[in-house]
């Protein structure tokens, strides 16, 4: 079982999958269909495959684990491959949300399925790829790879303005990872190697971690994203179909945090205490901000993708108090953001695939005709608001109580996001399921088929098993994070004591 | 056997709201009923063994939940007096809440739904008052907060059901910011939010009077800007978690979503805006009081806040017209007696009012919803009228409920009804209390208590007494309700009766018996004797509430019953007042202009111009736009002449020969 790759094999095995998918050379019903299971098998197989790496992850160990290393390209570069508490329930999420994404395709996609499909798995390996690398030009590959199928995906099955949206959100990304590939090329000069677990040992002079930072700083705010570079995002989600907007809310933005978490933190210890009051302000900004901003939304989606906005500023937020509620509150966050997210754009594509229109006004009074939605909705929408007892409740409390530990303003302004987040997704559902049902146009809109139910159902209860029982995650992520806040504050501390006795 | 009294109800909501419309109606009615009657059961004997008995305080432990960093969150079960008392109020009006809307609910299509939610409102409320923790405690405030949400906008068809719906759930969101924050307060200074260990290190939390010097400039808390010491850090807690409580308990100002609330079926306002939800702020604070009792400074402003609530729901109450909201507002009122009533330190009492409160103010919702579903769904008051012949027992279960409020007693006996002990002694409690408000509260309270008398007396004349105003069709429909709605008024009419007589000893009583009775459930300092100052009061203070009650009776009895065109002419003269008094003090307006429309025209304005025209201007689409500008200047140097190209090339090698050459000479 040791001498088994299983990071690559549950890494690569979507790629199979999407070899197979294209050797169906013929273009019929028959053949569509088959595309269809072979990518349900191979993302279903991934996942229950995945969950062994749960199930051999030693909870108390907060290195990394299940470590593959082989040399690269002869060139100090390896194929370095490993997971550590931080990481892992990344790669769990992934592979967990793929599944219910094809499923989400199953009907709404209808013109190049194969490529469709052939993009997904190929996405899901590349995601994959960025939790479990352990090399700096490895994460880098995956890190930047993944932003072409996501492209394509929201450029050619979007929406009506999915050309700008898909370049917006491709030029925005880019841009911040050149920077961070440039930090990267630095980092190998200074210090002689790629390899991750050594880099986070590495003792960067203060002087460089303030550079190295910011370029970091520049790719992951882009993908989290941070106030004000986040306007890619709701229109990407709009335009987006609804599996793309699953994958970008529940796993692609997650790695902006995972970047703060692999590398600012460790790496720019230094750093990232002194740029912790401007990473507190444009959380605080952006819950704020974008609540407000969500408040005024017309479009479903886009109500949608700013509240996410919001929410991650609580990430961002729990990540920099760097103290153990605030992080595993934070990487919490991001697991249940994760469920709940993708459920909420899950349930908005459960109408769209009924009514073709993302529009709140054109709904109201679902309730009557899609009693068993309502419920759904009802549950996400709680927990999007972080009702305790949901899984979103546990991430938000933490790191808001995290934050408090370390700045009380900041932790008093995002608590201002608790009351603002209930009134607009609140005022969401009212509009869209509550009230008399007059429009013609609704009356003949069936409830959860079932294989909606099949998708939504999991999430359903996964996000109230979290939030009622969250210790598998906390137990998994305790070690690990315990290690590095203690990296963090003894590299501080001793910055702080060399500065004192300058 | 306590597993059982909270997760039965759990369980009733989950069969009648999972399987609802498998099982049908009445198999989720008899469910769900049959749960809670068993759960009540379980309260009184758990009452009886700890309050009653000699049982020392205990936890029972369920599930780890939260253990990150300092945080270490079980679900536990905290059994104490208090929790008994808490118990036996939830789960008996819950369980009479129940049975009688069976009866109440029978026409309405979705009652396996009505019932699952009454449940899960139950549930909750059981997890806030068993919690043994701040967080899980928070569980259960913004669990019953769900539960409400739902409740009040059952009717989801009306448009204002769903309005009201929501705007209790985002106030009482204003009031956990608070509690949250409160919460979090408490973890910094404590290390824990754990009440065990919470309370085992408040006692020693505040250096004695000599010490403080040597230890005052340590700083306990950094609350926004603020070096907050010891003393000043517990004040800025305590107030912060009663933020919360002002939330939930309606407290001014955040008071404005109650009355809105009364948009939810009537048996939804006995359970949870009158008898139990609504009255987690009270046992909140007397669940902290091991911390509050640290804090003069806010305890005197808890008591402001109270009598200021009790005097300004009162006002509105003596003019309303709608019956369930003359109640909401009493109810308003008589949680600001019980914040009085800890804001003194008088905790016991607090707790004492209520449990009385409990059942006489769910015997007159109850009772009011038996008289709107006489009268055809007619809630406002001038419609009514004369109608104590044709349901003499709603009547008289009317009455009964308007005595024990209004606080009928002979004083120096013990002959009175509930609120004669439990009101009074707050009241009495006020006077004897040396806080600097406690002052302002008791005449205040004296007041409100004439407005209560007035205004719950002038409820049953409009209603029951005078000629009937209902339009002959209604008057003929007219009917009593059947026993399933009649039993539990009964019941609750016995416990507004007689509530006060037995329990008094136990909750309010001398020294011996109160500390036998709580066990130490309740804390206060050495220094607060009110307990025994309350018992000494002079006469003129025993009489005053019976006073005040019988004044607002006779003015009740003149306006309504010797010359009704008298408030109609009051009315008329006073025309700004009774309109300011109508519009409830124009809270709603006030609120709308400081705080909704702001913060949608904020949010539009960011949305529009901050990020579509700053960042999106200045960032993606400008930079795109610049970029088509710059091409098609290039696209226009493309001319297609030659010599065009080749004069641009002549320069171009002309610039890279000087550069060069120069370049050589660096």
């Amino acid at each position: 079982m040791t001498d088994w790759p299983i990071l690559s094999t549950v890494t690569f095995l979507p790629l199979v999958g999407a070899l197979l998918i294209f050797l169906i050379r013929e273009d019929g019903p028959a053949a569509r269909r088959n595309i269809r299971n072979v990518a349900l098998l191979t993302t279903v197989f991934t996942f229950v495959l995945s969950l062994l790496i749960w199930v051999a992850f030693d909870n108390r160990q907060a290195g990394f684990q299940m470590i593959e290393k082989t040399p690269w390209l002869d060139s100090g570069i390896s194929y370095h491959m490993g997971v550590d508490g931080i990481s892992m329930l990344f790669v769990i999420l992934t592979t967990f949300l793929m599944p219910l994404c094809i499923l989400a395709s199953w009907v709404s996609v209808e013109k190049r399925v194969k490529e469709y499909m052939i993009a997904f798995l190929i996405l899901e390996t590349l995601m994959i790829g960025v939790f479990c690398a352990l090399d700096i030009v490895l994460f880098y590959t995956f890190f930047e790879a993944s932003l072409i199928p996501m492209f394509i995906i929201i450029g050619v099955w979007g929406g009506k303005r999915r050309v700008y949206a898909s370049f917006k959100f491709f030029l925005y990304t880019l841009l911040g990872s050149v920077l961070m590939l440039l930090a990267m090329m630095a980092m190998f000069w200074q210090a002689g190697t790629t390899d991750i677990p050594t880099l986070m040992e590495y003792d960067f002079p203060g002087n460089m971690q303030v550079w190295l930072w910011l370029a970091f700083f520049a790719s992951f705010a882009v993908k989290m994203p941070m106030w004000p570079v986040h306007t890619w995002l709701p229109d990407a989600h709009v335009e987006a179909p609804t599996a793309g907007s699953v994958i970008l809310a529940g796993i692609l933005l997650k790695m902006g945090g995972y970047g703060f978490l692999r590398f600012s933190l460790p790496m720019f210890p230094e750093a990232s205490e002194m740029f912790a009051p401007l990473v507190f302000t444009l959380s605080v900004v952006a819950i704020i901000y974008t609540s407000l901003v969500a408040l005024m939304q017309e479009d479903m989606k886009k109500l949608i993708a700013y509240s996410s906005v919001a929410h991650m500023g609580f990430v961002t937020m729990g990540i920099f108090a760097m103290n153990a509620e605030g992080v595993q509150g934070a990487i919490f966050q991001m697991l249940s953001h994760g469920l709940i997210s993708g459920a909420l754009f899950l349930c908005v594509g459960v109408v769209y695939d009924r009514l073709h229109t993302r529009e709140i006004a054109a709904y109201g009074g679902l309730v009557h005709n899609m009693p068993r939605y309502a419920v759904v909705f009802l549950i996400f929408t709680m927990g999007n608001v972080g009702l305790p007892g949901t899984s979103g409740f546990v991430g938000e409390f933490l790191t808001m109580m995290g934050a408090f530990r370390a700045n009380t303003w900041v932790a008093f302004f995002a608590a201002t996001g608790v009351i603002l987040s209930a009134a607009y997704a609140l005022w969401l559902y009212r509009r869209i399921i509550f009230g008399a049902l007059t429009k013609e146009s609704l009356k003949s809109m069936l409830d959860l088929s079932t294989r909606e139910k099949v998708v939504i159902y999991p999430l359903v209860v996964l996000t109230i098993f979290f939030g009622v029982y969250p210790a598998p995650v906390f137990d998994a992520t305790t070690a690990s994070v315990d290690a590095l806040i203690a990296h963090v504050s003894q590299a501080t501390g001793a910055a702080d004591t060399a500065a004192l006795a300058k | 056997m306590y597993q059982a009294i909270v997760f039965l109800p759990l369980i009733g909501f989950l069969v009648a709201g999972l399987f609802g419309r498998s099982i049908g109606a009445k198999a989720s009615e008899y469910v769900t009923t049959g749960l809670l009657i068993v759960s009540a059961v379980l309260s009184w004997i758990a009452f009886f063994s700890v309050a009653l008995g000699h049982g020392e305080p205990f936890t029972v432990p369920i599930l780890r939940w939260i253990q990150v960093g300092g945080v270490d969150v079980a679900w536990s079960l905290r059994i104490d007096t208090l929790t008994a008392v808490m118990l036996i109020v939830v789960n008996t009006v819950s369980a009479l809440v129940h049975v009688y809307s069976i009866g109440y609910m029978h026409h309405d299509p979705h009652r396996p739904r009505f019932f699952a939610y009454l449940s899960l409102f139950t549930f909750a409320m059981l997890m806030l008052v068993t919690s043994d923790n701040l967080i899980q405690m928070f569980f259960g405030w913004e669990g019953v907060g769900l539960a409400s949400y739902l409740l009040i906008g059952f009717w989801y068809k009306k448009p204002s059901a769903s309005a009201a719906a929501m705007k209790a759930f985002i106030v009482n969101r204003v009031g956990d910011f608070g509690f949250a924050l409160g919460i979090f307060g408490v973890f910094v200074l404590f290390g824990s939010v754990n009440f065990d260990t919470i309370f085992a290190n408040a006692a020693t939390f505040i250096p004695a009077e000599g010490a403080e010097a040597a230890v005052g400039s340590v700083v306990a808390l950094n609350f926004l800007g603020y070096a907050l010491s010891n003393q000043a850090a517990l004040t800025v807690v305590c107030l912060l978690l009663f933020m919360g409580a002002m939330g939930k308990s309606a407290q001014v100002p955040l008071h404005t979503w109650l009355p809105d609330a009364m948009e939810g079926p009537t048996p939804v306002s006995a359970l949870i805006h009158a008898a139990t939800m609504v009255t987690a702020g009270v046992f909140m604070l007397a669940r902290l009081s091991p911390i509050f009792e640290h804090s003069h400074t806010a305890l005197t402003f808890v008591t402001f806040i109270g009598a200021t609530t009790a005097i300004f729901a009162a006002t509105v109450g003596l003019v309303q017209n709608d019956i369930k909201r003359v109640i909401a507002y009493s109810t308003c009122s008589q949680l600001g007696y019980m914040f009085v009533a800890l804001g003194t330190g008088f905790y016991s009492a607090a707790i004492f009012h209520l449990f009385t409160h409990a059942f006489f103010k769910a015997l007159l919702f109850l009772g009011s919803g038996s008289v709107i579903h006489a009268v055809s769904d007619e809630q406002d008051m001038r419609k009514m009228g004369g109608l104590r012949k044709l349901i003499p027992t709603t009547y008289w279960m009317m009455v009964i409920g308007t005595i024990a409020l209004t606080g009928v007693g002979i004083p120096t006996t013990i002959l009175g009804t509930a609120g004669f002990f439990s009101k009074d002694a707050i009241i009495e409690g006020a006077f004897a209390a040396h806080n600097p408000m406690a002052g302002y509260a008791f005449v205040l309270l004296v007041l409100a208590a004439v407005f209560t008398s007035f205004y719950s007396w002038r409820l049953i004349f409009m209603t029951f007494h005078g000629t009937p105003r209902a339009s002959a069709d209604v008057m003929h429909h007219v009917h009593e309700s059947p026993p399933v709605m009649l039993v539990p008024l009964y019941i609750l009419a016995a416990g507004a009766l007689f509530a006060g007589v037995i329990f008094h000893d136990f909750f309010i009583g001398h020294i011996e018996e109160y500390n036998e009775f709580w066990k130490g459930a309740l804390f206060t300092l050495p220094e607060n004797e009110i307990l025994d100052h309350f018992h000494h009061v002079p006469l003129w203070v025993k009489l005053s509430p019976l006073v005040a009650m019988v004044i607002g009776f006779a003015l009740a009895y003149q306006f309504y019953i010797r010359s009704p065109e008298t408030p109609q002419r009051l009315a008329a003269q006073h025309q700004g007042l009774y309109k300011f008094l109508l519009n409830k003090w124009y809270f709603d307006e006030l609120y709308d202009f400081l705080f909704v429309r702001p913060a949608m025209r904020l949010g539009h304005f960011l949305w529009k111009q901050g990020d579509g025209r700053v960042i999106d201007g200045l960032g993606p689409d400008g930079i795109a736009a610049r970029v088509a500008d710059v091409t098609r200047g290039v696209v226009r140097l493309q001319t297609g002449y030659l010599y065009h190209y080749a004069f641009v090339m002549l320069i171009g090698v002309a610039a890279l020969v000087t550069w060069m050459m120069l370049g050589n000479t660096f």
